[in-house]
C-alpha cells in the first residue's frame, strides 16, 4: 500500500525514533533528578496541616495578617494572594498542637466582617493515609491496565504501554516538582486521568499495528509500525486538540481551586501524545515485535479468511 | 445499505426522549425554603402542617407554598427575608421536638416530579458547606470498658472474699490471691459469672491471675460505642437546625459529618467535638482549702476543684447528679440580664436533690464541668494522640431553700457558652471522646462562584468542541456535535437519576469527557475518509468505517474506564466526584458517539447514490 497515493502524510516517525528516545531521555532524567533533588511541593492533603482561604472587600494587607500572626506565635504560616489581591491564602504546617480548633482562633484573630471563603483541615494521620492510599491508586491502576492490555494484545505492547505511562507520569510529576507548582488531591487525580487518555492514545495505535501487521504482507516491523503512526496520526492530533480546547477552557474559567488539576491535565495530554507516537511504539520495536508474534489463534483466523 | 431498522430508530428516540426528561428538573432553580422534620422517632404528620402554616398567616408571612413529604415539611418562600423571619418564628413557636432548617428547595413542577423527575444533587464544594472526618478514641472506649470490669470483677469476687488485690496494668487486671485454692475458685467464679474477661497466657504466676477483655467483648463495646456516638452526633446536629446532614460510620473508628449550608463552622466544631458533661457536688465546708493546698493532702471524701480563675475549693466526692440525669437543658438570661441554663432532671436525680438540697440548706453546691479531649499532637515527627481532662468548678452557690428537679445554673462567662452548654446537655454525651481528624469547610461565596465557575468552562470547552468539529468534518460534525449534546444530556439525567453528587471536580470530569467523547466520532470518521480514499463507496466506507473503529473504541474506553474505576474506589469525596461523572461520561458517550451518530448518518446518506460524502 503506498499512503502517499492515499494522500495520508507520511513521516517517518520510526526513523527519527533515535531523536525521541535521546529527548525523552534528557526530559526523564531531568525530572527524575528535580524530583530526587527537590522532591514535589505537596499540599497539606499530603502533608497535613490547615489552609485557610479568605476574601477581603478591599486589597489584602499581607504584611498585617503576617505579623498579626507571628505576634499570636502561629508558626511557619505561608501567607499569600490567591487568585486576586482581595483574597488571601494562609496555610499553617502541621503544629505540635495541629487540630481542627487552629483555624477558628486564626479566624476570630483576625477579625469579624471577613468572608470565610474555605478551610481545610487534614490532621497528620490523615494524610499520611492519603500519600499511601493515592500511591496505591496509582500501582492499581497501573497493574489493571497491565493486565488487560496482555490479554488483549500481546505482552510486549503492554510493557510497551506501561513505559509510555511510566514516562508520562514521571514527566508530568516533574513538571510540578520543577516548577514547584502544588501537589494536591486533585493533581493526583489528575494524573490517574492522564494515565487513562494517555493509554487511550496508545491502544489506538497499538490496535492500527496490529491490524497492519494482520493485514499486509510486508514484513519489516519498522514500516509497518511507521505506517500505523501515519494512518493514525490525524486522529491523535483532533482528539488531542479537542481535549486541550476544553482543558484550556478548565484551566483559565474553572477557578483557583481546579487550576492545577487542569495544568496537570494539559501537561499530561500533550506528553501523552507525544509518548503514544515516539514512545510506545520505539519500545514494542525495541523489543522486537514481528509478524510471527501477531499470527492469530485459529478462531481469530477464520475470522479474517472471511473477510473479503 | 446503511439503514437502521424502525425499531432500532425508535428505541433511540424513545432513549434520547427519557434522557431529556429526567435532564429537566435541573433546568428549574430552586426557591429559598425552611424544612421541618421530626427529631428521633417523631415524624411530622398533616396537623403539623396546620399549625405552622397557620403561625405563619397569623403572623402575616408571604410564604410560596408548604407541603408534606415523607419525613419533613418544606415551606417556600419569595424572598430571603420571609425565610429567614419565618425561622426565627418557627423556631421559637415549634417544640424540641421539630428541627427547623434553612433550605433550598428545587423548584420542579409537579407532573414532572411525580414522574420521579429529581434535580442533581449538588456537593459541599458546590453550595457551601463543613465536611468533617471525626475519630472515635478507641483505646479510651477499651479503658472504659476494663474499668467497668474493674468493678465487675471486685464484685463478683468480694462474694467469697476470693481475692487479696485487684490492680489495673496497662490493658488488663491482675488478682493476687492469698492462697493457690482461693485462685482456683476465683477462676471458676470468673469463667461463669464473667465470661468476657479472659486469663492472659503466660501471665499466671504463683499467686497471681492477669485478665484481659476479649477481643469480642472489645470490638463489641468498640462497636457500641461508635453507634451510641453518631447517635448522640445527630441528636447535637439536630439541634444545630441543618437541612438534609449526613452523619455515616466510616470504617471501623470513624464517622463522616457533612452539614450542607452551615456558616458557623467554628461553633459546629466546638458542639460536635465536645465531650462535655456536669456533675453537681456539695462543697466541703468543713475543712480549709488553703491547708489542703499547702499540705497537699486533701481530707478523705473530699478533692481539690479549681474556677477557671484559678481559685480551688474543697469538693464532696460523692456526686449529687450528673448529666446522665438531665432530661432539659435550655438557655436564658436572669433578672440581672446574666447568662444561665435552666435544667431539669430526671426523677432519680430529682429525689436525690430534693434529699440533699433538703439536708443542706446552707452549704453550698458547686456545678463542676468536665470535659474530654483527644488530640494528635507530632512528638518527634511521630503523630501521638493526647488526652487531656478538664474539670472546671462553673459556679458555687448558697443552696437557699429545698428545691428538686428544676433549677438553674449561673455564672457561666457568655451566652454563647450558656447556649453551647443547654445545647450539649439535651443532646446527650458522647460515650467516648472524639476528634476531628479532617475538615473541609466552603463558604457560601466560594460555593456560588465554584458552580458559575465550572458552569462556564463547561458551556465555553463544550461551544469550542462544536465550533472545531464543525470545521473539520463538516456535516458529519455537525452530526458528532448533535451526539455530543445529546451525551451532555444523557449525564446529566443519569446524574439526576442516581442522585449522585455533583462535585467541582465532577464538574471536571465532564469537560474532560466533553473533549474526549468526540474520541469515538473521530476515530470513526478518519476511518471513512481512509476507506473513501480506496474504496470510493460511500454506503461501503461509512459501514466499513464504523464497524473498524468500533473495536479501537472499546479497548480505548475500557482502559480508561480502568483507571477511573481505580479513581472511584481509592476516593474521598472530591476524587469520587470526577470518577464518577468521568466513568458515566465514557459509558454514555459509547452509545451517543456510535450507535446514535449512526443511526443521523444513516438517515443522511443511507441507501443514496452519491459520490462525495461532505466529510
Amino acid at each position: 500500500m503506498n499512503l502517499k497515493s492515499l494522500n495520508i502524510p507520511v513521516i517517518d516517525f520510526v526513523g527519527r525514533r533515535k531523536y525521541a528516545m535521546i529527548f525523552s531521555a534528557i526530559l526523564l532524567i531531568v525530572s527524575i533528578a528535580s524530583i530526587g533533588f527537590q522532591g514535589l511541593k505537596f499540599g497539606i492533603d499530603f502533608t497535613g496541616g490547615t489552609l485557610i482561604e479568605l476574601g477581603y472587600e478591599k486589597t489584602a494587607d499581607l504584611e498585617g495578617i503576617r505579623s498579626k500572626l507571628a505576634s499570636a506565635d502561629f508558626k511557619g504560616a505561608n501567607v499569600q494572594y490567591f487568585g486576586s489581591d482581595t483574597e488571601v491564602l494562609i496555610q499553617l504546617e502541621p503544629q505540635s498542637t495541629s487540630s481542627a480548633k487552629l483555624s477558628s482562633s486564626i479566624i476570630r484573630m483576625l477579625g469579624e466582617g471577613i468572608d470565610v471563603r474555605r478551610v481545610e483541615f487534614v490532621g497528620p494521620k490523615v494524610g499520611e493515609e492519603l500519600t499511601n492510599d493515592g500511591g496505591l491508586a496509582m500501582l492499581y491502576a497501573l497493574i489493571g491496565i497491565l493486565i488487560y492490555v496482555a490479554f488483549r494484545f500481546e505482552y510486549r505492547f503492554a510493557l510497551g504501554s506501561i513505559a509510555a505511562l511510566v514516562h508520562d507520569v514521571i514527566i508530568t510529576l516533574g513538571v510540578f516538582s520543577l516548577l514547584q507548582i502544588e501537589f494536591d488531591l486533585t493533581v493526583l487525580a489528575a494524573i490517574l486521568a492522564v494515565i487513562g487518555y494517555s493509554l487511550n492514545d496508545t491502544i489506538v495505535v497499538f490496535d492500527r499495528i496490529r491490524e497492519n501487521f494482520l493485514a499486509t504482507r510486508q514484513v519489516e516491523p519498522g514500516s509497518i509500525i511507521n505506517e500505523a503512526l501515519n494512518q493514525t496520526l490525524s486522529r491523535t492530533l483532533m482528539t488531542s486538540l479537542t481535549t486541550l480546547l476544553v482543558l484550556f477552557a478548565l484551566f483559565y474559567l474553572g477557578g483557583e481551586v481546579i487550576h492545577s488539576f487542569a495544568g496537570a491535565l494539559l501537561i499530561g495530554v500533550v506528553i501523552g501524545t507525544y509518548s503514544s507516537i515516539y514512545v510506545a511504539s520505539s519500545t514494542i520495536l525495541a523489543m522486537g515485535i514481528s509478524k510471527e508474534d501477531m499470527l492469530p489463534s485459529e478462531k481469530e483466523k477464520k475470522e479474517i479468511d472471511a473477510r473479503p | 445499505m446503511n439503514h437502521y431498522a424502525a425499531w432500532k430508530n425508535a428505541l433511540i428516540v424513545f432513549f434520547l426522549f427519557l434522557s431529556t426528561l429526567y435532564a429537566l428538573p435541573n433546568l428549574y432553580g430552586s426557591d429559598l425554603a425552611i424544612q421541618i422534620t421530626g427529631t428521633g422517632d417523631y415524624i411530622v404528620e398533616d396537623s403539623d402542617l396546620e399549625s405552622i402554616s397557620s403561625t405563619l398567616k397569623e403572623n402575616n408571612v408571604d410564604f410560596k407554598s408548604i407541603k408534606i413529604n415523607s419525613n419533613n415539611i418544606l415551606v417556600r418562600f419569595n424572598n430571603s427575608q420571609s425565610q429567614l423571619s419565618s425561622k426565627t418564628l418557627l423556631k421559637s413557636s415549634l417544640s424540641r421536638n421539630y428541627v427547623v432548617a434553612l433550605n433550598l428547595a428545587p423548584s420542579i413542577p409537579p407532573w414532572l416530579g411525580n414522574l420521579g423527575g429529581k434535580a442533581m444533587s449538588l456537593g459541599l464544594d458546590l453550595r457551601g458547606g463543613v465536611h468533617f472526618l471525626l475519630e472515635v478514641d478507641m483505646e479510651a472506649v477499651v479503658s472504659t470498658s476494663l474499668d467497668r470490669y474493674y468493678n465487675e470483677l471486685r464484685t463478683a469476687l468480694r462474694k467469697d472474699k476470693l481475692y487479696k488485690k485487684i490492680r489495673k496494668e496497662d490493658n488488663r487486671l491482675v488478682v493476687s490471691f492469698n492462697s493457690e485454692d482461693l485462685k482456683d475458685k476465683a477462676k471458676k467464679v470468673i469463667k461463669s459469672d464473667l465470661p468476657d474477661l479472659v486469663i492472659v497466657e503466660g501471665s499466671e504466676l504463683e499467686l497471681e491471675l492477669g485478665l484481659e477483655v476479649s477481643s469480642s467483648a472489645q470490638s463489641a463495646a468498640k462497636s457500641s460505642a461508635l453507634k451510641q456516638n453518631i447517635t448522640t452526633l445527630r441528636n447535637r446536629v439536630n439541634e444545630l437546625g441543618v437541612a438534609e446532614p449526613i452523619i455515616q460510620q466510616q470504617g471501623s473508628e470513624r464517622i463522616v459529618v457533612q452539614l450542607p449550608g452551615v456558616q458557623d463552622t467554628a461553633r459546629a466544631k466546638e458542639i460536635l467535638g465536645a465531650v462535655a458533661t456536669v456533675e453537681f457536688r456539695l462543697v466541703d465546708e468543713q475543712n480549709d482549702v488553703q491547708t489542703a493546698i499547702q499540705s497537699g493532702k486533701t481530707p478523705s471524701g473530699s478533692k481539690l476543684y479549681q474556677f477557671k480563675d484559678g481559685r480551688s475549693l474543697l469538693l464532696k466526692t460523692t456526686v449529687i447528679a450528673t448529666g446522665e440525669n438531665i432530661v432539659d437543658a435550655s438557655s436564658s438570661v436572669d433578672q440581672d440580664n446574666q447568662p444561665q441554663v435552666s435544667i431539669v432532671l430526671d426523677s432519680s436525680g430529682g429525689r436525690t436533690m430534693l434529699e440533699t438540697t433538703k439536708e443542706f440548706v446552707g452549704y453550698r453546691m458547686a456545678v463542676v464541668f468536665i470535659e474530654n479531649q483527644v488530640e494528635t499532637i507530632i512528638e518527634d515527627g511521630v503523630a501521638v494522640k493526647k488526652r487531656s481532662k478538664t474539670q472546671d468548678i462553673i459556679n458555687a452557690a448558697t443552696i437557699q431553700g429545698t428545691f428538686s428537679n428544676r433549677f438553674q445554673i449561673t455564672g457561666l462567662d457568655s451566652s454563647r457558652e450558656a447556649r453551647n452548654l443547654a445545647l450539649l446537655l439535651r443532646a446527650g454525651s458522647l460515650s467516648a471522646p472524639v476528634e476531628i481528624i479532617e475538615e473541609r469547610t466552603i463558604g457560601p461565596s466560594l460555593g456560588a462562584d465554584n458552580i458559575q465557575k465550572g458552569f462556564i468552562s463547561v458551556l465555553v470547552g463544550f461551544a469550542l468542541v462544536l465550533v472545531f468539529m464543525a470545521w473539520r468534518y463538516r456535516v458529519f460534525g455537525l452530526v458528532a456535535n448533535v451526539a455530543l449534546t445529546l451525551n451532555l444530556i444523557t449525564i446529566v439525567s443519569i446524574l439526576s437519576m442516581i442522585q449522585a453528587t455533583l462535585t467541582l471536580p465532577g464538574i471536571a470530569g465532564i469537560v474532560l469527557t466533553v473533549g474526549m467523547a468526540v474520541d469515538a466520532n473521530v476515530l470513526i470518521f478518519e476511518r471513512i475518509k481512509e476507506e473513501m480514499r480506496s474504496a470510493k463507496d460511500i454506503q461501503k466506507a461509512i459501514s466499513a468505517g464504523y464497524e473498524k473503529a468500533l473495536l479501537t473504541i472499546a479497548d480505548a474506553n475500557i482502559t480508561t474506564l480502568i483507571a477511573s474505576l481505580v479513581l472511584f474506589s481509592f476516593g474521598t469525596g472530591a476524587i469520587k466526584g470526577f470518577a464518577v461523572t468521568l466513568s458515566i461520561g465514557i459509558i454514555t458517550s459509547m452509545f451517543t458517539a456510535i450507535i446514535v451518530s449512526r443511526a443521523m448518518i444513516n438517515l443522511i446518506y443511507g441507501g443514496k447514490k452519491d459520490k462525495e460524502l461532505a466529510i
